[in-house]
């Protein structure tokens, strides 16, 4: 294992982040404040509580969720992609380093970041409702692997996208969609059954529902569904990242 | 001397169904500057790239100081610095981030006084903090240059290293290069320019349509196929030659005062002797002065690509 390559890559791709971390925390903190302005204060106060958790509170898991999500996949896609675009990729391919120290690096970089983003909406949240942890291990536990499985699915989109269109087409008309039906702002529970039922098929209302039972012990899908389709979904983007590798797709000709 | 890259029937053919190389052999020996010359889309960037590891071979093998560079890849890569043709580098980072992110790719530890000194070297020290945007071309090259150091290489590749690049940084790079060929580093190098082969490589190879025309040492090769002639400079000028010389391949300019007298240097006798002989013969013919001039690299490479594409 080149220990001294995987540092390379992580601390140069946290680097990156540092130089503008005014933009990096600013932008979630400012926009965790909205979502309780709007939701949590203004229309939350005419919502009934959920499962006899107060809407203000309830939103918590899944606005974190929403930015760690958007976060995990923008940071990890525009970090190979960025590379592949001036051609300095030529270094990390011409290096004594296997594809799974590459994978490490950028992935566990965009990964901590997120998760540091993750972290402080919760502190910020803290600040607008008495937010209580009623697993705390758990409740980490489904932020690693959320930031860890997303980051691996940004780094598949970095990889795939030719071009910048392609780059932010995927979050945009993917992930925003997905995390904004998965019941982020809602419960399941409260939409008609068919809806329920499509609902089902869409990875985020896994993410979302474990991550909030980790805070209120309400779920939508029983905690096991939720870890193990984290888990098949982490499994796959493994997959697809070491076809991607196998085949030196759009890395090597 | 023992070879330190051996590159045996090594083919490529792209995607797009293109064959970069046809089935080249080369042995490239410790310590030695080498020459790759060959005109655009001859596939010298294609082959450095498939010993670096950025491009797959399709066909053959190479190995580096006795290691694969597919089964062996870590052994073999650590050795080999590359400077890539193109000003292939980030945009927001430092100089001083890149190299050292350099040479931690290539499993090396920390050693600020070593990069320092690269920086110094590279006339790159002041600029350390500057960000790669704001560099001029030749900065930049200097830093693709420093990258490729930065992990103290002992197989240097350098992808057309002075195009585009002033007198001052060529001469840098040279100097450079001296030093390190010194210190035993293997230097690979891919250019157009002959002069440039001349003036430091100590074998030339000649790539033309995925080919290895030749390998050879730069003097025997202009020994080999260079063409002398003999300039000769008569005291009063002749409208014709005599008969007596009729058989030596000789040209007379306008003026009617010079000989040019054609030879190749591979053949056993040249003929000056008794050419000489004949001129002293004749008559009409009083020799006032002589004079030899030797072809250049450069039109021993035309001739070579040439006659490849006349096949
Ligand atoms: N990625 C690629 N896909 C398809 N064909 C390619 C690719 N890269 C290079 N080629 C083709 O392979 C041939 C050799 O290219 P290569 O870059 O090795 O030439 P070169 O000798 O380095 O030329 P130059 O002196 O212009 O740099 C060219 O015909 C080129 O068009
Ligand atoms: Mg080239």
């Amino acid at each position: 294992m080149n220990i001294h390559a995987v540092k390379a890559i992580y601390k140069f791709e946290m680097l990156r982040a540092w130089k503008t971390l005014f933009q990096s925390l600013a932008s979630p903190v400012i926009s965790t404040a909205l979502y309780f302005v709007v939701f949590g204060s203004a229309i939350g106060s005419r919502i009934e509580n959920i499962e006899g958790v107060s809407y203000g509170l309830f939103i918590v898991p899944g606005l974190t969720m929403l930015s760690v999500l958007t976060q995990s996949v923008a940071n990890a896609s525009f970090g190979i992609f960025f590379p592949k675009f001036t051609g300095s990729i030529y270094e990390v391919l011409s290096a004594p380093i296997s594809s799974f120290e590459i994978l490490i690096g950028y992935v566990g970089a965009a990964a901590t970041k997120s998760l540091l983003i993750g972290l402080i909406i919760l502190l910020t949240a803290s600040f607008f409702v008495d937010l209580r942890i009623a697993h705390p291990v758990w409740m980490i536990a489904f932020l690693v692997l959320t930031c860890l499985s997303f980051s691996l699915f940004g780094f598949i989109i970095g990889l795939w996208a030719g071009n910048f269109e392609k780059l932010q087409v995927i979050p945009l008309l993917v992930i925003t969609p997905l995390v904004f039906l998965g019941g982020s702002f809602y419960s399941v529970s409260m939409l008609p059954p068919f809806w329920q039922t499509v609902t089902l098929f869409n990875p985020v209302l896994y993410l979302v529902s474990g991550f909030r039972w980790s805070f209120f012990e309400v779920s939508d899908v029983s905690v096991g569904i939720s870890l193990t389709m984290i888990v098949v979904f982490l499994v796959t983007c493994l997959g697809i990242v070491s076809w991607m590798f196998r085949t030196g797709y759009r890395l090597k000709q | 001397m023992q070879s330190i890259v051996s590159i045996k029937n090594l083919s490529k053919t792209y995607e797009s169904g293109h064959q970069a190389l046809h089935s080249v052999n080369l042995d490239i020996q410790s310590g030695e500057i080498l020459a790759l010359l060959g005109p655009n889309g001859a596939g010298k960037t294609t082959l450095i790239s498939i010993i670096c590891g950025i491009v797959s071979p399709t066909n053959g093998t190479v190995k580096v100081d006795g290691f694969d560079i597919i089964s062996d890849y870590r052994k073999s890569r650590e050795l080999i610095g590359l400077v890539p043709q193109e000003l292939t580098l980030g945009a927001f980072d430092t100089v001083w981030n890149t190299i050292n992110f350099s040479r931690g790719l290539f499993g090396k530890p920390k050693d600020h006084a070593y990069l320092e000194q690269l920086l110094k070297d590279l006339s790159l020290w002041d600029k350390k903090s500057n960000e790669l945007r704001t560099l001029s071309g030749g900065m930049k090259r200097r830093v693709l240059i420093a990258k490729a150091l930065s992990h103290e290489p002992r197989i240097l590749f350098l992808d057309e290293p002075t195009a585009g690049v002033d007198v001052e940084l060529r001469k840098d790079m040279w100097a450079i290069v001296e030093k390190l060929r010194q210190s035993g580093v293997t230097i690979i190098l891919t250019t157009h320019y002959i002069e440039e082969a001349e003036e430091i490589a100590d074998r030339v190879g000649v790539i033309s349509d995925g080919k290895l025309l030749l390998v050879e040492d730069k003097h025997d090769l202009m020994q080999k196929l260079g063409k002398k002639q003999l300039i000769i400079e008569l005291k009063e000028p002749v409208s014709e030659l005599p008969e007596s010389l009729a058989s030596y391949d000789l040209e007379l300019s306008k003026e009617g005062n010079l000989l040019t007298y054609t030879y190749d240097t591979k053949g056993e006798g040249t003929g000056i002797t008794a050419l000489l002989q004949a001129i002293n013969d004749a008559d009409s013919l009083a020799l006032k002065d002589l004079q030899t001039t030797q072809s250049s690299l450069e039109e021993i490479f035309v001739n070579l690509v040439h006659s490849e594409d006349d096949v």
